[in-house]
């Protein structure tokens, strides 16, 4: 009844092709849209920003990026969290060597650095799948932190070897530093994240989308039908670099303000964005949303009904609020091995029949 | 959707009744650093507790204590600033020099003070520049002082090889540039040797230091990383006395898992040990015994948990010296900053709260927010399972320090834009 075709009448190919073809599905995107960028801004707060919507927003780019990676393209990579790091690093460098450049130039350009390191440690993927991969990826984790930790030019020779972000700002808006207002830097994430929503979706819509996804259904027949591998492989790893590198500029610059590498960095980062992308569900824009929505909603929302409204000790609903997503996880993967993204896709095809599902 | 309109309501019906004296608490009471996080949290809590019960608070008005679990984790430490600061928070202290980090801009841009005792960014200590971050009573570089010196005055220094063995973080990377220094000054030579978070495998560090037999070692570490450290110096028969730990790798957790090995090893601390004063009958009586302890109420007495207490009598103290400043009862975190920087502990104090000779007497002033850096060595009888002090408060050497504070400040100075003076 609500979600269906019969009506829905295309008269040309755009139309007939366009992301959204159900007038529903394409109502709801713009109702987001919507909402996400004229209802929010207005009642966002510190709180809001900082423990909710920048970390998700950012959370949800780098979904993204590894979404590309791992779910379209079958590269499993465990070293998002030093894939960030670069992003970090590389907007530091930038930020505080040109300091009168606009950050929507600064945050791209980290981007692009990324992009090439990363391309760099995707090279082993020619050679070797799979578990092997993944051990390889594990490589440039441990390199990576390793590096920005023993390099001081990285981290302009601080004592500390901590990186903080000084202030920036896009147009005259502030959107880096502690004097940041909470809707800048929502609409900073909100800006990025929108972008690389639109340009994943529409990389994996077409040609470069179908040649990773024959890659990693199987990757001797796709070479057979004329996809050449290592342009493919290669491409998304630099694609995925991209997105990973502006979510960890971002999660410095912005989310964070000051960072260090192993601390904010490390395997579990990695660890978390995999865990994000797998209950999101591998291969879909919308479960790299899901799944960060996920993984960082939950325990915020877990602490603040046992804390907040049962007033429960803090040890014990630090560990319960580990058991329940833990537990969470379990039941998801088991029930939807697909994640939340086939979930929702359930859905829809149900509603599509409401109510006459015979 | 529904899960932010359920945490709103979360939110909501976790805000408190105003009018409280609000000091929250960062604690981590769960992960690799809980061992230390814990007595620390409890210290902190009861005391306030104390000044509720038998006080009714502080100068009439309640403390309201928010606890809040960071894990010591950076981001969560930024989730439970931005939760209680909206509560009319007084005082954070976080007890992460990670989490010190992300909040000094924080809290300058929302004038709430901070305050990072004996840990946090050293050059804070100029407060013309860092003008809402304390770290009275000491600092980590005096630390690292305090250590050579100890050192020195156990023999010639010159020729000697000295292994510093620190979480690679800001926190155990903070001493090195000071350590460099005193090399230099006193002809020591200098190896360092990091160990990644969380410490629990230091295998390859001890047997670097079994390799290269340094005559000393000095640690900068905490949590687990404090427990493995000992136990693996005492697997490669490191002479205990030649080991000695920064203020935060000198708990009871950290060397009761070594046993009788770890008997002799040295650890820094910036105030007095043992429960050995009058105010420990009043927290039996108000808060132990009337069942109010927070946590399991096991620690009193301990290193860690005399700091917390330390940590909240210094915050109640500063109070009390803004109460009288501004002449109301019910401060703002401004009027708490004030009260920070007119703090003055002595001698006479200390005895009125209870606690005769606890910690070192000093002045906080507009350019000096670091105290005067006393410190004193304490050693671990591991037969008695109990610290003491073997040496008294020590100054450390200023003549390298202070210009190291001034480099390091002047460039978060520049590096911020933020002009030099007082308020």
């Amino acid at each position: 009844m609500f979600y269906r075709e019969a009506g829905d009448f295309k008269v040309s190919y755009p139309e007939d092709s366009q992301t959204f073809p159900i007038k529903f599905d394409r109502y709801r995107y713009y109702l987001v849209l919507a909402v996400a960028y004229l209802v929010i801004p207005f009642f966002i707060n510190d709180y809001w920003a900082n423990a909710v919507f920048v970390p998700f927003l950012i959370y949800a780019t780098a979904a993204i990026g590894l979404n590309i990676l791992t779910g379209y393209c079958g590269q499993v990579s465990l070293g998002t969290g030093a894939f960030m790091a670069v992003g970090a690093y590389a907007v530091y460098k930038l930020m505080t060597a040109f300091p009168e450049v606009s950050m929507l130039i600064h945050v791209p350009l980290a981007g692009l650095v990324t992009a090439g390191v990363v391309t760099i440690f995707g090279l082993p993927s020619l050679r070797i799948k799979g578990f092997y991969l993944a051990v390889a990826t594990l490589a440039a984790q441990f390199f990576l932190v390793w590096l920005f930790n023993k390099v001081p030019w990285f981290y302009n020779y601080s004592a500390s070897g901590q990186i903080s972000s000084p202030e920036r700002s896009v147009f005259g808006i502030i959107v880096t530093g502690p004097n940041t207002e909470a809707w800048a830097k929502y609409m900073i994430c909100l800006i990025f994240v929108t972008l690389a929503a639109l340009i994943a979706r529409n990389l994996t819509r077409g040609s470069i989308g179908r040649k990773w996804m024959a890659i990693r259904d199987m990757d001797i027949a796709a070479e057979i039908i004329g996809v050449n591998p290592m342009m493919a492989k290669l491409t998304a790893f630099a694609v995925s670099g991209f997105f990973i590198g502006i979510a960890g500029a971002l999660f410095f610059s912005v989310y964070l303000g000051a960072a260090e590498v192993g601390e904010s960095f490390g395997i579990d980062k990695s660890f978390l964005v995999l865990f994000m992308v797998i209950i999101g569900g591998l291969g879909s824009i919308f479960g790299s949303f899901a799944g960060a929505a996920f993984m960082v909603l939950l325990p915020v929302f877990l602490k603040n009904v046992f804390v907040g409204m049962l007033g429960w000790p803090t040890d014990l609903a630090a560990h319960l609020q580990f058991i329940v997503s833990g537990g969470l996880i379990i039941v998801f993967l088991i029930l939807e091995p697909h994640g939340l993204a086939q979930l929702w896709r359930v859905a829809k095809e149900k509603l599509r029949l409401w109510p006459f599902p015979h | 959707m529904k899960l932010t309109t359920l945490a709103v309501a979360a939110v909501m019906a976790a805000s408190p009744v105003m009018a409280d004296l609000v000091f929250p608490s960062l604690s981590y009471r769960t992960g690799p650093y809980a061992a230390n996080g814990i007595p620390f949290a409890d210290g902190y809590e009861d005391y306030f507790t104390l000044l509720n019960e038998r006080d009714g608070g502080i100068g009439g008005v309640p403390a309201k204590v928010i606890e809040c679990e960071t894990g010591y984790n950076t981001e969560k430490g930024v989730e439970c600033y931005e939760a209680t600061k909206g509560e009319g928070a007084l005082i954070y202290q976080p007890l992460s020099t990670g989490i010190t980090y992300q909040l000094i801009p924080k809290v300058t841009a929302d004038g709430i003070p901070l305050h990072t005792m004996g840990y946090g960014r050293t050059s804070a200590k100029n407060g013309e520049i860092f003008s809402n971050v304390f770290n009275y009573p000491a600092n980590y570089w005096d630390g690292a002082s305090h250590a050579v010196n100890h050192i020195m005055s156990q023999g010639d220094i010159s020729g000697k090889k000295i292994a510093l063995v620190y979480h690679n973080s800001a926190y155990g990377k903070e001493p090195i540039r000071t350590l460099e220094e005193l090399s230099k000054k006193h002809g020591f030579e200098l190896m360092l040797v990091p160990v990644d978070h969380p410490g629990q495998e230091q295998k390859s560090q001890w047997l670097q230091i079994r390799q290269q037999k340094p005559d000393n070692v000095i640690m900068y570490g905490w949590g687990v990383m404090n427990q493995v450290a000992i136990q693996e110096a005492a697997n490669i028969r490191y002479p205990m006395e030649n080991f000695i730990g920064i203020w935060w790798s000198g708990s009871e957790n950290d060397v009761l898992p070594a046993g009788d090995r770890a008997n002799g090893y040295k650890a820094l601390t910036f105030h007095n040990l043992g429960d050995d004063y009058p105010l420990y009958a009043d927290l039996r009586k108000y808060v132990v015994d009337a069942g109010k302890a927070a946590g399991a109420g096991d620690q009193l007495g301990t290193a860690l948990y005399n700091r917390g207490m330390y940590a909240a009598m210094l915050a109640a103290e500063a109070a009390k010296t803004a109460q009288e400043l501004s002449g109301e009862k019910n401060l703002t975190p401004a009027m708490m900053r004030d009260g920070m920087e007119a703090l003055e502990m002595t001698e006479a104090k200390m005895a009125e709260i209870g606690l005769p000779g606890f910690g070192p007497e000093f002045k906080v002033s507009c350019q000096n927010h670091g105290g005067n850096g006393l410190g004193a060595v304490a050693q671990w009888d591991a037969a008695a399972k109990k610290w003491s002090l073997i040496t008294g408060y020590e100054g450390s050497d200023q003549d390298v320090i202070q210009p190291l504070i001034d480099e390091d400040s002047a460039a978060f100075a520049a590096e911020a834009g933020i002009e030099a003076g007082c308020k």
